[in-house]
């Protein structure tokens, strides 16, 4: 294969491992939103809305560059999976926007009132949804369901994503999103206290994700044959496993010894490997098994273009991330920090 | 309907919509930017205040814009696969710039909204610059795609789909210039004519009242040097869609005949069936003159071409009558004003010109979405000209009523929330408002 289309696979691959990290944990805020309870609910969300406000935004344009990158440089690809995921695709736009809207509407239009806590409810429910129905559509792209002719897609607009390895990829990826939330939010929390109650919850859904992903594996045998010999038969994906447990282990010795700042680390490792292990099970196809990176890619000089573009755009947008994280990051934070400037 | 119907009004729809919001986030950071600058330069608190009311602003239509942006991504694919499939990768650089573009956007809005007391003052006006300019550059770079469908170039067209893809010439398809100062105008001249809508309207209730006259002082300006340059710009364009879309002119014009020394049709019905205009107002030789500078140049009609590749006739024509019968509207505003100012040493708060300024406060976006229209509608049936036909495009899924109706009413619940959100922000600066929502007006939720 072509460097440039390899490239341009780890470019998706790496795209969509940054959105599951950054804009997963905040889909996980919402998961957290939702579940908050016990004498400090309020503190809580108050702690969720703060961590998120100011980067949500930019956490969420991860999955834009992964979309764009996918129809300029893998056009084929990106049409099939529009027409045999065209229902669960549209059901998570509906996601994004709610949850999106909603959270913005509840931080600038803040009363205190029933309609903040309408805001909230729809901006957490939403936050549920969504993952599940992203997980689908992955499990749906794992597995061999998705059936062409050509370039028409014949196995319908339902069954690829309803089958049970669909399913069980989209509760995973919601585990894993709560779970991402869960441990960032332990370094964000400014209390001790706070800073314990997420505790219990990264060790809770930490400890659910094993099974979770023990599930996924095993339905894959039937529903995912190409991810299931993937994932077990290739020496670059037991060097994978081998990654993630020792990250999972980590995530949850730090956790226990309360090495907050470390944890975050080990478990966006884990996160990301997880998400990794899947691009690389099923690599180098696309669309399991009508197509290949090579198959689906864009024209060599359109490749060499995008791949410059990207290099643009890495040059723009990381030292400004870098920037972003520094002023609102854990560190960065002041007590009673103001929010928007105050009118 | 058929599904191409539904698939057709969805995208509409979703562009309408969108549109709103993505012409909000290109201007209002200008107009925040410069309400901070003359804060900076007077100390005047109320110039603050305004730069963190647009601020706020600018956050709501920008979260909106982001996610009606989002959806657009997903319907390109959603909609139109075979066009995405197929030309994904001639456009796909324009889209992969504007990515970057909405990246630096949203990165230096958060430093912005929520840095104004983390980051040093110079960093912080920075940051508002940036979000003006990455606004810019994102509508700059999508305009490009559009320019692209008008105007196809940078590849050759074979049966199976394009080979010998240029990119960077697909990227800058003719006319570029004309289409992309055309919409970043438009954006600059929509929001400035309905902040100053907005404040107009304050001032007729509470003559007098500071801020408002202040608000207006930084949006006059802006709505006056837009709505005088828009025509200029409109003409150039329009000059181009004549030389190279002879068939979206004549739809523009109702222009059924070729003939030279063609007069501009003022208004009128046009009659697709018998292929005449009923009720306009004809100038003599004002099209010729127009569209190529000659009076005696020759326009071709729509009659010149195969009846399969008219655009929607009548849609066409109402819509461009619209844009430039608004566009008038507001050049003349603009003029007065100007004149106003000249001669008073001030920006104009009487009772006639608030009057005038109320009711051209809608007239920019009114004007957008109309110029917007005859862009879409005039390239009809193509979605990209002269290669591939919408009908080919469009996705084989069926069932297409379920996903634009459910589209439909959650635009409906979010453009009323946004103005009623908006509305509340407003409200605050009234004179003698206690702000309402008082817990803390704009702070991020603090429980449910």
């Amino acid at each position: 294969m072509p460097i440039e289309t390899t490239l341009l696979g780890f470019a998706v691959a790496g795209t969509f491992v940054l959105y599951a990290l950054l804009g997963g944990a905040d889909f996980g805020g919402g998961v957290w939103d939702l579940l908050a309870r016990g004498p400090r609910k309020a503190e809580q969300r108050a702690l969720i809305a703060h961590a998120i406000g100011p980067v949500w935004e930019v956490n969420h344009v991860w999955l834009i560059v992964g979309l764009v990158l996918l129809f300029s440089g893998f056009p084929r690809a990106f049409a099939a999976l529009s027409v045999a995921l065209h229902v669960p695709l549209t059901l998570l736009v509906l996601g994004i926007v709610f949850r999106g809207t909603a959270f913005t509407f509840r931080a600038y239009d803040t009363r205190g009132d029933a309609v903040e806590r309408r805001w909230g409810v729809v901006f957490s429910v939403a936050s549920v949804v969504a993952p599940l129905l992203l997980g689908m559509s992955v499990g749906a792209v794992a597995s061999d369901a998705i059936r062409m002719q050509g370039h028409a897609v014949v196995s319908g607009f339902f069954a690829s994503w309803l089958s049970p390895f669909a399913l069980s990829v989209g509760v995973l990826t919601l585990g894993l999103f709560a779970f991402l939330a869960a441990v960032y939010l332990t370094h964000e929390a400014r209390t001790p206290e706070l800073a314990e109650d997420f505790r219990r919850r990264a060790l809770v859904t930490g400890g659910l994700l094993f099974p979770l992903a023990l599930a996924a594996l095993l339905l894959s045998r039937e529903g995912a044959p190409r991810v299931w010999t993937g994932l077990l038969q290739t020496p670059f994906a037991l060097a994978l496993h081998v990654g993630t447990a020792v990250a999972a282990v980590a995530a949850f010795a730090l956790l226990w010894t309360r090495r907050f700042r470390a944890a975050r680390v080990a478990a966006a490792t884990q996160g990301g490997l997880i998400v990794l292990g899947w691009a690389v099970s099923q690599a180098p196809y696309l669309v399991y098994p009508h197509l290949t990176l090579q198959s689906a890619a864009a024209q060599p000089g359109v490749q060499r273009l995008l791949l410059v573009a990207l290099g643009v755009g890495l040059v723009t947008v990381v030292p400004s991330l870098v920037l972003l994280f520094r002023v609102f990051g854990p560190r960065g934070q002041v007590p009673q920090a103001p929010e928007v400037p105050r009118t | 309907m058929t599904d191409l119907l539904y698939a057709r009004a969805q995208m509409g729809l979703s562009l309408a919509f969108h549109i709103v919001f993505a012409a909000a986030g290109v201007a209002l950071p200008v107009l925040m930017v410069l309400s901070d600058l003359k804060h900076r330069r007077t100390g005047d608190a109320d110039y603050r205040k305004l730069s963190e009311k647009l601020a706020k602003g600018t956050a709501i239509l920008f979260a909106v814009g982001a996610v009606s942006g989002t959806v657009l991504s997903f319907e390109l694919g959603l909609l139109w696969p075979e066009f995405m499939g197929r030309y994904g990768e001639v456009i796909g650089l324009p889209f992969s710039l504007e990515g970057v573009a909405f990246f630096t956007e949203a990165i230096f809005l958060g430093i912005y909204l929520y840095g104004r007391e983390r980051v040093s003052p110079g960093l912080h006006l920075f940051s508002g610059v940036m979000v003006a300019v990455s606004g810019a550059a994102s509508a700059f770079f999508v305009t490009l795609v559009n320019t692209f469908m008008n105007n196809p170039s940078g590849f050759t067209p074979t049966p199976t789909g394009p080979t010998d893809v240029q990119p960077l010439v697909a990227m800058f398809s003719p006319g570029w210039q004309y289409q992309t100062a055309h919409v970043l105008l438009s954006c600059y001249q929509a929001s400035a004519f309905a902040m100053a809508g907005i404040h107009a309207f304050i001032l007729l209730k509470h003559p007098g009242a500071g801020f408002h006259k202040k608000a207006l002082s930084i949006a006059l300006p802006l709505a006056c040097v837009t709505a005088l340059a828009q025509p200029l710009v409109g003409d150039l364009s329009a000059k181009h869609v004549a030389r190279e879309q002879p068939v979206k002119l004549a739809a523009m014009e109702a222009h059924f005949d070729t003939e030279a020394g063609a007069p501009l049709r003022v208004g009128g019905w046009p009659d697709v069936e018998t292929r005449t205009v009923s009720g306009s107002i004809d100038l003599p030789k004002g099209l010729s003159i127009l569209a190529f500078a000659d009076p005696d140049a020759e326009v071709k009609g729509l009659n010149a071409f195969p009846r399969d590749v008219w655009p929607p006739v009548a849609k066409v024509h109402m819509a461009f009558q619209v844009m430039v019968g608004t566009g008038s509207l507001m050049a003349l505003l603009a003029l007065a004003t100007l004149w106003r100012r000249w001669r008073g040493r001030e920006w104009p708060h009487g009772k006639g010109m608030m009057r005038a300024w109320l009711w051209s406060g809608p007239l920019g976006l009114v004007a957008l979405e109309a110029g917007w229209l005859v862009t879409e509608w005039g390239r009809q049936p193509w979605i990209v000209r002269d290669v591939m036909r919408t009908g080919e495009a469009v996705t084989p899924v069926p069932h297409l009523a379920a996903p634009f109706f459910t589209f439909t009413a959650v635009y409906l619940f979010l453009g009323v929330t946004v103005l009623f959100v908006l509305w509340r922000q407003v409200a605050g600066t009234l004179p003698g408002s206690k702000t309402p929502g008082a817990p803390a007006d704009g702070e991020v939720a603090h429980a449910h």
